[in-house]
């Protein structure tokens, strides 16, 4: 099944000064986010293997916006994350069966490799709710100044019988980030966390 | 389980925020010891856990990250040596910011049933020179899990992941 898509709505949040201090670069976050409808709102379904393929092809489709909002390459790109909000006619296990099976795959070929879990969040909502999605570097998770999140939020979306979807890169840690722990010159990339 | 605390840095830039990392151990333990006891208070009842902090206005996003160490180190000190990174999630907010925080198992970040989130948030917290900190645990997977995937009785334990 293809994801009937309502909407998609892309942003670049780029911080410039922190506790009035020059962030140079800046840090940059770019989050694609898709409105679609979801094929089970209303009804119990047992088997959820159109959500997945359906994730299957946000992960590329979102994956390779947000990258592009960035301007940069795909190995460019550090730290990566996921989430979703159900609309209040679907079920909280849709949003997994969106993320967690097949989403990973095209979100990592859209920013090359990535040996890390893709960290993620999940809720119901209504109308315009947010979601934090978190965020951790794409090769190794213990990379401390790149656990972060961002917060996405669509005025007219989730209505019930839609999900939003949405994916988040950056191409930086947080800014004038100082609290020790695995540097990101120092990982291997190869198990995932270091 | 969440906690608003005063933020010792709010309104000036200071390079070395380090001190107040360690000074927040005992806190985190505090914090999860309350929360399992919440849950029943066996640790062996405790499948998944996250964190997070919202950092008020007249902080700077650095100020939350200080809670990775002690929030993660209290909560498998009180859990008995779990295994898997603790999840998280960050923002800077005014009162009433609410914070999707992260959740997986508590010794394999890849069992696909407790991938999950809880929303948390105080009406009057965090004032502009406060920090928000929360801890979640959780005893199960989603309800109603069923899209496959590693499963919580399939791990090995043994990197965290798997």
């Amino acid at each position: 099944m293809k994801a009937e898509i309502r909407k998609i709505v892309v942003v670049v949040e780029e911080t410039r000064r922190e506790m009035g201090r020059e962030v140079n670069p800046p840090t940059r976050k770019a989050v694609a986010a898709a409105v679609i409808r979801n094929p089970f709102a209303g009804a119990y379904a047992l088997d959820l293997e159109p959500l997945m393929v359906i994730g299957e092809e946000l992960g590329g489709l979102l994956g390779e916006r947000a990258v592009a909002a960035l301007g940069v390459k795909p190995s460019q790109i550090e730290s990566y994350g996921k989430g979703a909000i159900v609309g209040e006619n679907g079920e909280w296990e849709h949003a997994a069966a969106i993320l967690h099976p097949r989403l990973g795959k095209p979100l990592r070929a859209a920013v090359e490799k990535g040996a890390a879990l893709v960290p993620s969040a999940k809720k119901m909502g209504g109308l315009g709710t947010p979601i934090d999605v978190p965020l951790g570097h794409k090769d190794a998770a213990f990379v401390r100044s790149h656990f972060d999140a961002v917060e996405v939020r669509i005025a007219d979306a989730p209505r019930a019988d839609e999900i939003l979807v949405a994916v988040a890169v950056t191409d930086s840690g947080r800014p004038l980030a100082r609290v020790g722990g695995l540097q990101k010159h120092e990982i291997k990339g190869e198990d995932g966390l270091r | 389980m969440l906690a608003a605390i005063r933020n010792p840095y709010a309104g000036r830039y200071e390079p070395d925020i380090l001190p107040f990392m360690e000074a927040l151990n005992a806190l985190g333990v505090t914090m999860a010891e309350r929360l399992l006891a919440l849950l029943g208070g066996d640790p062996k009842r405790v499948e998944g856990y996250g964190k997070g902090a919202i950092v008020g206005a007249a902080g700077e996003i650095e100020h939350g990250a200080l809670w990775h160490v002690p929030g993660g180190y209290a909560m498998r000190r009180v859990l008995g040596d779990a295994k898997a990174i603790v999840p998280s999630t960050k923002k800077v907010g005014g009162p009433g910011a609410r914070l999707d925080v992260p959740v997986t198992h508590i010794n394999a970040s890849y069992v696909r049933s407790h991938f999950d989130a809880m929303e948390l948030g105080i009406p009057d917290a965090p004032r502009a020179d406060e920090l928000v900190l929360a801890l979640v645990m959780t005893t199960g997977p989603r309800i109603h899990a069923r899209i496959g995937g590693l499963k919580a009785s399939e791990i090995r334990g043994e990197d965290g992941l798997r």
